[in-house]
């Protein structure tokens, strides 16, 4: 097969492409550039966007003897992924950047056009699985290593484009042996640090990225009962669960710490309240991708973020919205963020979260 | 992979056999030529001849030729050296005036200066075919000509291939008194050159260009023409440009100077009836594609044609063509590896997204009909499959 792999410049997908070469396929290298401004381009704490993960990517692609490519996808990704980022914090939802961009960049914009340019798979160092049923059916499926297990991210491809993607770090024990791999193979970034950071917000400082970007916009703070108990400077700022940097001005009566409960954007409040308060146990998405037809009612256990933890859930499908009831309650579920669901290790699909409840406070 | 095609001369073309010869001859002995034993003296003649055979190539004297590591290192001693030179001896000649279409290693130090040594940087226009605008530099020349330190644009553009009307630069330049520089790295071997019937100040050569070796070129730059050292040291090439001299490396320059320029008369028509066959072979076969740079041939580059190829990335083009075994250029410089529409097409007047589309074939003095023959088969498709993925990059 002609690969496309995406090299990004750190350890994962330079061993992604030695394994795809290793295969027999003819594989061509491809750096992803998102960034046009330089001063982004030279902050190289974020592991992707710099000129020296640039620099990494093209050294992995020459030990590997395969051709590399810069793409200069920062267009479509300024339009796509960083617009929906502050759109969304605005309207006081929480997104996940990493999940938009595979939506709309690497499984998208970079798929497409590899399409078009005569390749049968992008090739990336995500960690999860394919598995090809007997009748052909493509499955995905969390990583062998739980600790990198990626597929919460990828869930929103679908399966359209999980049919043209390939993972091969899927069955790799840990980070670790990647690492060695790497190091084996002669990859001189085989000790290059994971990058956590969003990639397009320098210094990893989201609130200033977003106040840059999005502007003061001063507002109240209060607590589940309307009662104001401190300030804003931008509610977009504020992630529901979130814990540190209220700045409330006096203690909850009940003297226990305070969350962020909701924000508000049409009047520009952010709500506070206990951990309790919190906790929710049935939680509404839309905007579903499923791989395969679900049952209109299933079990299945879901996860809400990138490192959470899966919990048992019973889910009723209707068109592309779903709605799960938790079997134990959940903390800190936001507006906006991936809910994916799963059958064991098999991803069944991905929604967007749009409202979360506590079933006991609703049926009272 | 089918055999390689190699159309990219103007980026690097093959060694000529006299100049590996004679390279690999000079790298087994020894001595550094500023020695004053038998070993240095020896290197010294290598060097001296090597001088020699070079000026007379190039219609230079012997001791117009200042020897640098490349043709980047000679732009830059020339618009550094010569605007510090020229701001010494009148503070007030500070503007300089560089072609809008000029290479990266003139235009980068013009910027530079500007930006650390006030510098007033005049970006002279071109027309549509990459040709400087005369009467620009006449305006500019008649309101700012005392203020002017120095003036540079190239013998001939190494992205579309036009020549430059480097006689009436020159003409014009000597009313106000403004020492004028040429690039003409791409323009030896493929043009008549004559350093001193061109009346210019200073020119740019380069070795690896014309069959040479790498990492080595040369500043030419006429006796008496007051130029501030920029790289300080040991004081070698009249104190203006410090560093040990390498005789294998110089002498296997000025062989390849010298053979290309000799055979000159015979390669340059060959290769631009190879040119011509390229340019209508491309048209026929996609018929949309346009010709950038002068129509008229006798206006270009004989080695060189350039495209645009509308809708195509640039990029995708030399992808889908690579993997064909073909090997070209956009012809313009990534940043940071990142495709950006050329500085030369823009000032031409041409859109940043037809801009985007470019692509430059150079030939050179292995050029065949057969590597012609291999482009104008595969373009069609090439240019086909371009189009669906810049097509599909638009969402």
């Amino acid at each position: 097969m002609r690969v496309l792999a995406a090299l990004s410049g750190g350890v994962d997908s330079a061993v992604a492409a030695a394994r795809a070469v290793d295969a027999g396929h003819d594989v061509v290298g491809v750096h992803m550039a998102l960034s046009r401004t330089r001063d982004q381009f030279r902050t190289g704490s974020r592991g992707c966007c710099s000129i020296e993960d640039a620099g990494d990517a093209r050294r992995a692609a020459d030990v590997l003897g395969i051709p590399y490519y810069v793409w200069d996808l920062s267009e479509q990704f300024e339009q796509t992924v960083v617009a929906d980022f502050l759109s969304e914090y605005e309207a006081g939802r929480t997104p996940n950047p990493c999940v938009r961009c595979n939506e709309h960049i690497k499984f998208a914009a970079l798929l497409d056009k590899a399409v078009a340019l005569g390749f049968d798979a992008v090739c990336t160092g995500h960690y999860a699985r394919i598995v090809v049923r007997d009748d052909g059916t493509r499955e995905l499926h969390r990583a062998l290593d739980a600790a990198k297990d990626q597929s919460y991210v990828l869930a929103v491809m679908g399966p359209e484009r999980l049919a043209r993607s390939m993972f091969p770090l899927g069955d790799v024990p840990s980070k670790e042996v990647t690492r060695a791999e790497a190091a084996a193979r002669g990859l001189s970034v085989s000790a290059k640090p994971d990058s956590y950071d969003i990639c397009f917000v320098a210094d990893g400082d989201t609130q200033g990225f977003l106040r840059a970007r999005l502007g003061s916009q001063p507002g109240d703070i209060v607590d589940s009962d309307g009662e104001v108990v401190g300030e804003h400077d931008g509610a977009y700022a504020y992630t529901v669960g979130q814990r540190r940097g209220l700045a409330l001005g006096r203690p909850a009566a009940d003297g226990k710490p305070r969350y962020v409960l909701s924000i508000e954007p049409v009047n520009n409040r952010v709500v506070v309240g206990s951990a309790d308060e919190l906790l929710v146990d049935v939680v509404a998405a839309d905007r579903a991708v499923w791989f395969g037809t679900p049952s209109a009612d299933l079990e299945c256990s879901v996860q809400v973020r990138a490192h959470g933890v899966p919990v048992a859930a019973r889910a009723r499908v209707a068109g592309d919205s779903v709605e799960v009831t938790l079997a134990d309650g959940l903390r800190g579920v936001a507006p906006g963020q991936s809910l994916v669901l799963f059958d064991g290790t098999r991803v069944l699909g991905q929604a967007t979260v749009t409202s979360s409840r506590r079933a006991a406070v609703a049926a009272s | 992979m089918p055999v390689t095609v190699y159309l990219d001369h103007a980026a690097t073309t093959p060694m000529l056999p006299g100049a590996v010869r004679a390279l690999t001859d000079e790298m087994t002995r020894t001595g550094n030529p500023s020695s004053l034993h038998g070993s240095g003296r020896a290197a010294r003649r290598v060097v001296e001849e090597s001088r020699e055979s070079l000026a007379a190539a190039l219609g230079a004297r012997p001791s117009d030729v200042l020897w640098t590591s490349g043709g980047t290192e000679a732009d830059n001693l020339a618009v550094k050296g010569l605007f510090w030179a020229r701001r010494r001896e009148d503070p007030t000649r500070r503007r300089i005036l560089v072609s809008a279409v000029e290479h990266h290693a003139v235009l980068d130090p013009a910027f530079w200066m500007a930006e650390h040594t006030g510098a007033e940087l005049v970006l002279l226009p071109v027309d549509s075919d990459g040709v400087l605008d005369v009467d620009a530099l006449r305006d500019e020349l008649d309101r700012h000509g005392e203020q002017a330190a120095l003036l540079s644009v190239m013998w001939a553009n190494n992205e579309v291939g036009a020549l430059q009307p480097l006689d009436e630069v020159v003409s014009l330049a000597r009313r106000y008194g403004v020492p004028v520089h040429a690039d003409a790295v791409q323009a030896v071997g493929q043009v008549p050159v004559d350093f001193a019937a061109s009346g210019l100040d200073a020119m740019t050569v380069s070795g690896h260009k014309v069959g040479g070796p790498g990492g080595t070129g040369a500043l030419l730059a006429r006796r008496g023409l007051d130029l501030m050292p920029v790289q300080h040291g040991g004081g070698q090439e009249r104190g203006v440009r410090s560093g040990t001299l390498d005789a294998a490396l110089l002498v296997s320059f000025a062989a390849a100077v010298d053979e290309a320029v000799a055979a000159r008369p015979v390669v340059a028509p060959r290769i631009a009836a190879l040119r011509d066959e390229l340019v209508a072979g491309v048209l026929a076969a996609v018929p949309d594609a346009q010709l950038r740079g002068p129509v008229d041939t006798a206006r270009r580059l004989p080695f060189n044609a350039h495209f645009t190829f509308p809708g195509c990335e640039g990029d995708s083009l030399l992808y889908l063509l690579d993997s064909a075994g073909i090997e070209a250029s956009t012809g313009s410089a990534c940043q940071a590896g990142v495709p950006r529409p050329s500085h030369v097409l823009l000032a031409m007047g041409v859109d940043e997204h037809d801009a985007r589309g470019a692509l430059r074939f150079s030939l050179g003095h292995t050029s065949s009909a057969d590597d012609v023959a291999a482009l104008v088969a595969t373009l069609p498709a090439v240019v086909d499959r371009a189009r669906a993925a810049g097509l599909a990059g638009v969402r």
